[in-house]
């Protein structure tokens, strides 16, 4: 066991604590990005002009007309850019474009005394188009060969001679849309600039760092002139991890120009049709099964709408790719991935960050295809499962691939599962008109950035003479938990109450390069580069103690804020007081720590090695009911046990689970982004662009009843304080619930219906799915007892929409 | 006229350099109280719920939760305001933000404020806890919980990070409120009577005349003007579309636009009610509106949103139309040259258009009595709760000795106008309640208005849903009998 992963006794990290700032928020005392603007003085607001088109040449620009609107102060355009006019990392995001890429793609920003004089100074901008022909769908994209960045190729064995030689082949063709973050604080910046012209952006950001380089390459600034802050965020999910850099440019180059603070924040209009979204994905695939249902080969092709720029496509689709095998063991597999570019918004990371398409990949293939094998789909998903001896198909070992079992038979214990599968069936065949259906779906998540240069974390923690400890790391608060993780890490490596220890806002100026908070990494790299830093001080503090006390160093134990040797019965010197000594002695006590993943190595070019450091693991089983008149559904019952590892904090990773299931079944069930793909005047445009046409789930989508368990003795070697990631894994658990529904949809039909069903999953499309199948349709319904006779007639292709 | 002014958590505070449009939660920011938050500016997520003092039904104020986004902060001259800071502070927490702070019902933290507003509304409604009063008095199912507390109170607030269960474990956790709870006391004395308000700036102006008459002079005086009262939809087009009403009439305080009258041969709905009075005044009186209520946007929106409102701007996916049509309403409109009564079905004229004349007030809508015996409200959305309707359909039908006697049924989201479907009635009435008939009139349903495909749903499955609607509804009629 390293020492990483070992846990104190009485360690404060284990103990269920509400988030840190609970009482901020309840009180509406936590400040966000923008709340600052009513305490800053002389501030000047940021509008964008956007484009009516989905792909137009700017040939004319006339800010003149803006000018004449009372307040106006300034019209930023590509002209005023003194560095580089780009807002990304691949210099494909010109941050003022010359050619509009996507509808409501902002060509220049007009600058108000007030919000209003920026609107109607933007309203008055004029601007000449040049259309020119669009690509909207991906479908689109992929006739007319419109591709971007690199086209990546997994494999193992021979796909091919396994699907020759298998008992079953299936082949199907999958659509599937992308998801809106709709974290509830829009994107916000606010910019100064010093005495020294040095900028100071405040800017509701993922990735700080990342957000400092894009400012300074847009004002042509080095690093160290730039300061990114974030206190906290209103939720983020990957949509704050690349995006937020654009903005914050806009607002650091008006404050530039102009002497004065900007404020730039979207509003929730803006936010939708400008910034960037999960990628909706097609997937074309064959899966070939042996006679007793174990697969034996996948050949898939993804092809994920990246939109207009590649922004985190690639990255994207290398972990969609790592994770279409999900919890199961496909001997022979080849999988090709390629981003399309299409006329939308360029869509990014979102929790989950392309895993999510994946796996929906190979679960929709298992529900599918269950019917026609003629096994019951929960047994095909356990049949299939990885075991501990086996490796992914990019060669990773599949460590702890126990734990699949024992969270599987756990749910199906404590979920009461079978004796309720028998209840659903009575009551099935009891009401025509309304049918209920069960699921059960593992995940499989790698933890780790597949880019192995960003699994490193830094920190900076202070002693003060008094005692009293401040820390400083280099992720950000967007809800999860992280400071609060942070607090409890950094008081359970010191020994000392979590009132001691106090955690300051992210800033670029005190943790410098660090990674964005993403990948679920948060804690495990933050927490260890805490960690690391409060040993370094409490090595130099035990020779401190260790000569008051009169014994050796190594036995010098920091505990409740106490200091003492190895038995308890010792003489106690307080932690003060030892602090105090060392201050007195000149002893540092401060120090920046440091973390890199150990044991990482990947080829990205040919897909292969150890990306992860780990895997999480969790099973759900969700149980609904469907109404067979409107396809309307409850969501009755949720069951889920997942792997934390040892949670460093209960409360809060519960918190993850419950709001990533549910934020995974808003994806799968309920949100539904509509482009216009009309050849009409709004081609391109944005259909559901406000809360009122884009539905989250609300409380009507909450499970009536939720059960979660965190999966006991599961400690993770070589993680902090054998803790595991949880943000991004239980989003996946959701598929239990579009599983559990295309089982109700098909309860309307004959036994043994295979059901397709469009994602999202909305009413309609379980509508339009169990009215297939109570018509019996003909394609729905196979004969399980023919043999290969599924090769020569291949299921009809899936649907995107119905 | 005095000047305008609010009390925002017992400070009372001028309104100066305002617009007519000025929203409350803009006011609320610029003055530094930015616990209430923008989410989404068209009153869907409640990260701006703010509390109000109002009348009540069961006692004198009750404290209501607005969407601080949608109304306009001239509206609330005069008016007793109270927000999340005003509630508790980080050191001395209200039992609802303890509840909420403890139970890891916060995680960004954005869309709490508004959630602790929206609650404690729900914690101070008079008569929760005990029985009868209203919805959710005592009963404990899947939107209740064992302290009365009535879930749909939270149904306008979202949250992206929690999954909801933390929030609703602390709002089923709460006690009632202490002895020397302030708010709860402030609740036994009347609340602010309206003022009367006039702002102008940036050559517009906003108006709350002091009654009917005057009311009814400024319409005379202004065809231009915007009437408002909830201002639920006014607010919208402010936030989302930049609209800049020159002239805005408030109407939603006037005592002749509030009367509630149960008689003999009709009920009578002012059509300055807000629908959470309406629904709390009429306690079941009419079962059909009652099915309607919790489909109606969210109790939010319902705490401002009005049936005049929902009429005036005659949306064909409002989801009271088709609900009145069913019940054979009629709209009472005012003007100086008196009242006029107009039947639902003949008040709509196209697609956002009626038979209003710009000088005139909705002042009620009446609806006739003795009700049909058979009723129901269908509303199809993508979400259960807090959506707007891909398809609605009213009914009201007598079915005497196993004969349709009568048949109203009011359709939404089919055509430009909310419509009745004609022909679907005279399929059935006169024929037996069996499941051949209503199969056969459920394919004539199938056919009426012209449904259109949008981001909502498709014109299929809108025509589907007609004719699913009334197999539903005969299943239901079944299945009571089979039980009866």
């Amino acid at each position: 066991m390293s020492t990483l992963s070992e846990r104190p006794q009485h360690a404060v990290v284990g103990l269920p604590l509400p988030h840190e700032s609970a009482a901020l928020h309840v009180t509406g005392e936590a400040l966000y990005t923008d709340d600052l603007v009513a305490r800053t003085r002389d501030v000047l607001h940021a509008w964008p002009v956007q484009a009516p088109h989905a792909h137009a040449r700017v040939t004319v620009l006339r800010v003149a007309p803006a000018y004449d609107v009372p307040g106006v102060v300034r019209v930023l355009t590509a002209d005023d850019v003194p560095g580089v006019n780009d807002a990304g990392v691949k210099h494909d995001e010109p941050l003022f474009p010359s050619e509009v890429m996507f509808h409501g793609h902002a060509v220049c920003w007009v600058l108000g005394e007030t919000q209003e004089a920026a609107r109607l100074g933007a309203a008055a901008v004029e601007v000449d188009y040049e259309p020119l022909p669009a690509l909207v769908t991906v479908r689109e994209a992929i006739e007319a060969g419109s591709f971007q960045g690199a086209q990546r190729h997994l494999a193992r064995g021979d796909a091919d001679a396994a699907l020759a030689s298998a008992a079953h082949v299936f082949e199907g063709e999958l659509e599937f849309a992308g998801q809106e973050h709709f974290y509830l604080e829009t994107h916000a910046s606010l910019a100064l600039v010093d005495e020294a012209g040095q900028v100071f952006v405040q800017s509701s950001t993922q990735h700080p760092s990342e957000t400092q380089e894009i400012v300074a390459h847009v004002l042509g600034l080095a690093s160290h002139e730039v300061t990114v802050q974030c206190l906290r965020m209103g939720g983020g999910f990957g949509g704050k991890e690349m995006q937020p850099h654009g903005y914050a440019a806009i607002a650091a180059l008006g404050a530039r120009l102009t002497g004065r603070p900007v404020r730039l924040r979207l509003n929730r209009t803006q936010d939708i049709t400008m910034s960037g979204k999960r990628h909706g994905f097609h997937a074309r695939w064959r899966a070939g099964f042996d006679a007793d249902g174990h697969i034996v080969a996948l050949d898939a092709t993804l092809t994920s709408d990246g939109g207009w720029s590649l922004d985190l496509s690639e990255p994207v689709m290398a972990r969609a790719m790592c994770h279409i095998d999900n919890a199961y063991w496909i001997p022979d597999i080849r999988v090709d991935g390629r981003i399309a570019k299409t006329n939308k918004t360029s869509q990014t990371a979102f929790r989950g960050f392309g895993g999510p398409q994946g796996m929906m990949v190979i679960e929709d293939i298992l529900g599918r295809c269950a019917p026609m094998l003629g096994v019951d789909p929960l047994e095909l998903r356990r049949r299939n499962f990885y075991r501990s001896d086996h490796t992914t198909p990019y060669g990773q070992p599949v460590r702890h691939a126990e734990r699949l079992e024992a969270c599987w038979s756990q749910v199906l214990a404590t979920g009461d599962v079978e004796r309720r599968r028998t209840e659903i069936a009575r009551f099935n065949a009891a009401h025509p008109h309304v049918k209920r259906g069960l699921a059960m779906t593992p995940v499989k998540f790698g933890i780790s950035f597949n880019l192995t240069a960003f699994n490193q974390a830094g920190a900076l923690v202070h002693v003060y003479k008094d005692g009293s400890v401040l820390i400083n790391h280099g992720g950000t608060e967007m809800g999860q938990g992280l400071h609060t993780k942070m607090i409890q890490v950094a008081a359970t490596t010191l020994g000392v109450p979590m009132s001691r220890v106090r955690l300051a806002p992210t800033r670029t100026d005190k943790v410098p390069n660090t990674s964005a908070t993403a990948a679920s990494s948060g804690a495990d790299l933050n927490g260890a580069a805490i960690k690391n830093a409060c040993e370094q001080i409490l090595e130099r503090l035990a020779r401190v103690a260790a000569g008051r006390l009169g014994v050796s160093v190594p036995d010098v134990r920091f505990v409740d804020g106490a200091v003492r040797g190895l038995s308890a019965r010792d003489e106690r010197l307080s932690w003060e007081e030892v602090v105090h000594d060392a201050y007195m002695q000149r002893v540092q006590l401060w120090a920046a720590g440091f973390y890199r993943t150990e044991g990482l190595h990947w080829d990205s070019e040919a897909m292969y090695g150890e990306p992860f450091k780990y895997f999480a693991y969790g099973v759900a089983a969700a149980e609904v009911e469907v109404d067979g008149f409107t396809g309307a559904y409850t969501l009755r019952r949720v069951d889920i046990v997942h792997d934390v590892g040892d949670s460093l904090s209960p409360l809060v990773d519960i918190g993850q689970i419950e709001g990533g299931f549910v934020q995974g079944a808003g994806w799968l069930t309920l949100e539904d982004l509509r482009w216009d793909e009309s050849d009409g005047p709004h081609r391109g445009r944005l259909a559901t662009q406000s809360a009122s046409t884009y539905k989250l789930p609300s409380f009507s989508e909450m499970p009536e009843v939720f059960h979660v368990t965190l999966l006991e003795k599961a400690h993770e070697d070589g993680a902090v304080y054998g803790s595991k990631a949880v943000g991004e894994p239980p989003l996946m658990l959701a598929f239990s619930v579009r599983e559990a529904l295309r089982q109700a949809a098909a309860a309307f039909g004959p036994a043994g219906t295979s059901v397709q069903l469009a994602s999202p999953a909305t009413p309609e499309a379980v509508y339009w799915a169990l009215d297939r199948a109570r018509a019996g349709h003909a394609a729905a319904r196979v004969d399980v007892d023919g043999v290969p006779a599924d090769r020569e007639a291949p299921v009809p292709a899936v649907q995107g929409r119905g | 006229m005095s000047t305008p002014r609010i009390t925002v958590n017992g400070d009372e505070v001028p309104l100066t350099g305002i617009a007519a449009h000025t929203t409350t939660l803009d006011w609320l920011r610029d003055r530094g109280l930015t616990g209430a938050k923008e989410g989404c500016a068209e009153g869907e997520c409640g990260a701006c719920s703010v509390l109000v003092a109002r009348p009540g039904i069961d006692t004198a104020t009750e404290w209501t939760a607005v969407n601080a986004c949608l109304v306009p902060v001239a509206a609330l001259d005069g008016q007793e305001v109270v927000t999340a800071e005003g509630l508790g502070r980080s050191t001395d927490l209200h039992p609802v933000q303890q509840e909420l702070a403890v139970r890891g019902g916060s995680q960004c933290g954005y869309c709490t404020p508004g959630f602790v507003c929206s609650m404690a509304a729900e914690y101070y409604r008079p008569g929760r806890g005990s029985t009868g009063s209203g919805n959710g008095g005592g009963s404990t199912d899947h939107e209740h919980g064992p302290n009365g507390f009535d879930l749909h109170a939270l149904s306008g607030n979202l949250c992206r990070c929690t999954g909801y269960r933390p929030i609703r474990d602390a709002a089923y956790a709460l006690g009632l409120p202490a002895d020397d709870d302030g708010l709860a006391a402030r609740r036994t004395s009347p609340p602010p009577a309206p003022a009367t308000t006039r702002v102008v700036a940036d050559g517009a102006e906003f108006v709350r005349p002091a009654d009917l008459a005057e009311a009814l002079g400024l319409l005379a005086g202004h065809p231009e003007a915007e009437v408002v009262a909830g201002a639920t939809d006014y607010g919208v087009e402010v936030n989302l579309r930049g609209a800049r009403a020159p002239y805005v009439v408030a109407v939603d305080r006037l005592p002749e636009l509030r009367e509630f009258e149960v008689g003999d041969d009709a009920v009578h709905l002012g059509a300055a009610l807000t629908l959470t009075e309406i629904e709390r005044l009429l306690a079941g009186r009419v079962p059909l509106l009652d099915e309607l209520f919790p489909q109606f946007a969210s109790r939010l929106i319902r705490n401002g949103a009005t049936l005049g409102g929902n009429l005036g701007t005659a949306s064909p996916i409002g989801d009271a139309p088709p609900a009145l049509l069913a019940l054979d309403a009629e709209v009472v409109l005012t003007s100086q040259r008196g009242d006029r009564r107009v039947a639902l079905a003949d008040y709509f004229t196209g697609y956002r258009t009626t038979v209003r004349l710009p000088d005139e007030l909705i002042r009620a809508v009446r609806i006739p009595l003795p009700q049909a015996r058979l009723t129901a409200f269908h509303k199809i959305a993508k979400r259960r709760f807090d959506d707007i309707s891909s398809v609605a359909v009213g009914y009201a039908l007598d079915v005497v000795d196993g004969v349709v006697a009568r048949a109203s049924l009011g359709l939404g989201g089919v055509a430009a106008t909310p419509l009745r479907a004609l022909a679907t009635e005279e399929a059935l009435v006169g024929r037996p309640w069996t499941e051949p008939t209503v199969r056969e009139a459920a394919a004539v349903l199938a056919t009426e208005g012209t449904p259109m495909s949008d981001h909502r749903a498709s014109a299929s499955y809108r025509s589907a849903m007609l004719g699913q609607s009334l197999l539903r509804l005969h299943a239901r009629t079944a299945r009571e009998e089979a039980i009866a």
